[in-house]
């Protein structure tokens, strides 16, 4: 039992590592490719805890998905020249160095705080397959699902056509 | 209900364990979340601003799966963060248009410059 | 039968875009104009038959998809307003938005009216975050459209405090399945106790989430800027009905279907209302921009419908969802208003205009109705629905509160006339001098806003004893 609760918490710790590298680092490339590993790092994690659907969405879809859209987007905005990087760099520090002992602090607070709370459990659950819940009691949020994707074909549609008619001009 | 009070006997005596590995997980999600609101609130630059947000995103479904496995509910909170995957993704490229939007009129991403409405 | 309300509109949506160019985009217009028609038929059929003893809710809850869903007296009064506010944004939008553009719009507007409509019909908390993402996101499309820096400013600011708003959601409601297993609205209130810190701080988390989304003070900051640099059809729908439906409605639908109202909630919402009532009518006199100003006043309503629920008797909720329909009216009759001064002469700026009323007669007479309503004025609409808010808070004894709404009031009236007058009444410059009365359509509906107003106030007494009893019986 001791085995795995060290393995939990290590796997925290990398999390929180990772978020803070993602929040920190100087380039806005490696912060996308932090979000990655946080993604990453959160897969391990829900795959540990009885989660393997959940996490296999994860890893494919946040990890791999939303990182192409955050480097897309970086690489059609303008890349920062060396001064501008190291004269931003140091006024960083100043602001996002204060970061880990928020954090710390933030966590130590949150364990003393709610050592005395409890929560009862819920009774079981009647079904216990993902598939079956997703499919056969959660029609509106399938629903939703489809509205949402429709959606995104609009605002796509919307937001990026016009930059092409401007490039050509 | 005699048979209801018999599973809660059971599952009190598995309860201490997992009590400690959830409050844990409960710290762990508000450190992250933490992060995230410091990132939004600090940053100067939009895609930072994004980047934020997704790490706040990232603690919500982290709590929500612990939720699942502390009351022995996974399969309900898989399918919360199937769908909740799916619905942020959707927000985030919109998000990533209007950053390209704002980008191609004001030829900059910081955020310093967005202060044409007054508050 | 009720998951067809959310799912008709979105096959045939699919079904007509799919169709070529030309056909298409004509069949779109008016299969938009058919759907929000449909919804108001809707509305106003269920309530003829539930009046002549017709059991409709038994008939539509008694469905296979009957889990999750859930339809009551509150629901069919949210539809007729959507549909409402939406048939005025679309007419609207004819006239400002540009031809080719204006298919894109008319799909963003259908998908939104759809998730609202599968809002009200969800009966589990998890959906309810679902459509409201969808609701917000067809909002962030919507506000930018035209793709100003302005728009896409206000839209940006939106977007953060929406995401943030939409993550604290979902971490009450992870802690809510945590207590319950289940994330429907039974399960929820039987576990829901009003004793346990974890389920209360749950609640707390839920709700300012959703002031966030709602725009109430203290987490207004979003909403003037969008509200007031979107495009004009855009702004209409926002404030008639999206920034409602996806902040206050679902306030009303927890309170009433899950929470309940214990006291700790019910003081936090009488004092969000307070205080929102009283920043958005004093915030509203120092504008210069028509928008900006009705922005204010938009907030200032929200809180009369928070205190009005916060009232925690029959009657307050009965006021508050009868409030929520004025608004949705009569704001929405105020925008119309300004986007046609905006389309004819090209400013919002209330120090430029001056008597547009002789050129536009019209838009000057029924914005002296909407603003009397907004005021509290008889016969006019808004006038019982705030008459019953304030009886409802003197029967529960909170008498502070009904002298705050009492007050804000006059406060509301008061810069509402003056806009009036700056804007409206007086001599015309020399530089509007050439300006003419909107376009038809346009005026068709500002009539038609006006007349709901005036019909809804003259003959209030049908209406209580018709809709809003129905209302009343779901006591929490």
């Amino acid at each position: 039992m001791e085995h795995q609760f060290y393995f939990h918490l290590m796997m925290l710790i990398a999390i929180i590592l990772a978020a803070l590298w993602t929040v920190i680092s100087r380039s806005l490339l490696k912060a996308a490719l932090g979000l990655a590993m946080t993604s990453a790092i959160l897969t391990i994690v829900m795959f540990k805890l009885d989660s393997p659907l959940a996490a296999v969405f994860e890893l494919s879809v946040c990890a791999g998905l939303i990182t192409a859209i955050f480097v897309s987007t970086i690489s059609l905005t303008r890349i920062m020249t060396h001064q501008e990087i190291m004269a931003q760099s140091k006024d960083r520090m100043k602001r996002f160095g204060v970061l880990p002992l928020i954090i710390i602090f933030v966590g130590v607070g949150m364990w003393l705080m709610t050592k005395k709370l409890s929560i009862t459990l819920p009774p079981q659950a009647t079904e216990t397959d993902v598939r079956k819940v997703i499919w056969n009691m959660r029609h509106l949020d399938l629903i939703g699902q489809a509205i949402m994707l429709l959606a995104g074909v609009f605002g796509v549609v919307v937001l990026f056509k016009q930059g092409k008619e401007k490039e050509d001009e | 209900m005699w048979w209801f009070y018999l599973s809660k006997e059971k599952r009190k005596k598995m309860n201490n364990e997992m009590v400690t590995i959830f409050w844990i997980y409960n710290a762990f999600a508000l450190m992250l979340f933490a992060a995230g609101v410091y990132c939004v609130v600090v940053t100067r630059s939009l895609i930072r601003a994004l980047i934020g947000l997704e790490v706040m995103t990232k603690a919500a479904t982290l709590l929500i799966i612990v939720g699942g496995y502390v009351t022995n509910n996974t399969a309900a909170a898989q399918a919360l963060v199937i769908t909740m995957i799916v619905l942020e993704v959707v927000v985030i490229v919109v998000a990533a248009g209007i950053v390209l939007n704002i980008y191609r009129h004001n030829d900059s991403l910081d955020i310093r410059k967005l202060r044409n409405l007054r508050g | 039968m009720s998951l067809l309300f959310v799912l008709i509109p979105l096959l045939v949506l699919i079904f007509v875009n799919v169709l070529p160019k030309n056909v298409g985009k004509k069949i779109l217009f008016w299969y938009a104009i058919l759907l929000f028609l449909a919804q108001v038929i809707v509305a106003i059929a269920y309530y003829l038959l539930t009046k002549y003893g017709i059991p409709c809710e038994r008939l539509v809850e008694r469905s296979l998809f009957g889990r999750s869903i859930d339809v009551d007296g509150i629901t069919f009064i949210m539809m007729f307003c959507v549909g409402i506010v939406s048939l005025a944004s679309l007419i609207v939008a004819r006239c400002v938005i540009k031809k080719e553009e204006i298919s894109n719009y008319v799909n963003l507007l259908v998908i939104a009216a759809t998730g609202m409509s599968g809002l009200v019909i969800s009966s589990d908390i998890f959906s309810l975050y679902v459509f409201i993402e969808i609701i917000a996101v067809s909002s962030f499309i919507l506000i930018s459209f035209d793709r100003d820096i302005n728009a896409l400013e206000g839209t940006f600011k939106y977007i953060i405090m929406s995401a943030a708003a939409t993550v604290i959601m979902l971490t009450a409601i992870a802690m809510l399945f945590m207590s319950a297993g289940d994330t429907s609205f039974a399960a929820v209130k039987k576990s829901f106790d009003a004793h346990n810190v974890f389920t209360i701080c749950a609640a707390a988390l839920f709700l300012c989430g959703l002031f966030i989304k709602g725009g109430l003070v203290p987490f207004h900051a979003w909403l003037p800027d969008a509200y007031s640099s979107a495009p004009a059809p855009v702004t209409i729908f926002l404030a008639g009905i999206v920034t409602k439906m996806s902040g206050i409605y679902t306030i009303i639908r927890l309170v009433v279907s899950v929470f309940g109202l214990p006291a700790q909630i019910q003081s936090v919402i009488l004092m969000v209302g307070a205080v929102s009532i009283l920043i958005g009518a004093f915030a509203a006199m120092g504008q210069n921009d028509f928008k900006r100003m009705l922005a204010y006043s938009s907030i200032s309503q929200m809180g009369y419908i928070m205190i009005g629920l916060g009232a925690g008797n029959s009657l307050g909720l009965a006021g508050a969802v009868f409030h929520f329909f004025n608004h949705a009216i009569f704001k929405s009759l105020l925008f119309v208003n300004v986007s046609a001064v905006e389309m004819r002469t090209g400013t919002r700026n209330i120090g430029e205009l001056k008597g547009v009323q002789e050129k536009m007669p019209v838009t000057g007479w029924t914005s002296v109705v909407g603003l009397l309503s907004v005021s509290g004025v008889p016969p006019l609409s808004g006038f019982w629905s705030k008459l019953i808010i304030v009886i409802a808070l003197v029967q529960c004894g909170r008498f502070g509160y009904a002298v705050i709404a009492i007050l804000a009031s006059v406060v509301t009236l008061a810069y509402l006339l003056i806009l009036q007058r700056k804007v409206f009444w007086g001599n015309v410059t020399e530089k509007y001098a050439g300006i003419k009365e909107v376009c038809p359509s346009v005026v068709f509906v500002e009539i038609m806003l006006a007349g709901i107003t005036v019909l809804c106030g003259l003959f209030f007494p049908f209406f209580y004893n018709n809709f809003l009893t129905y209302i009343k019986e779901l006591i929490f």
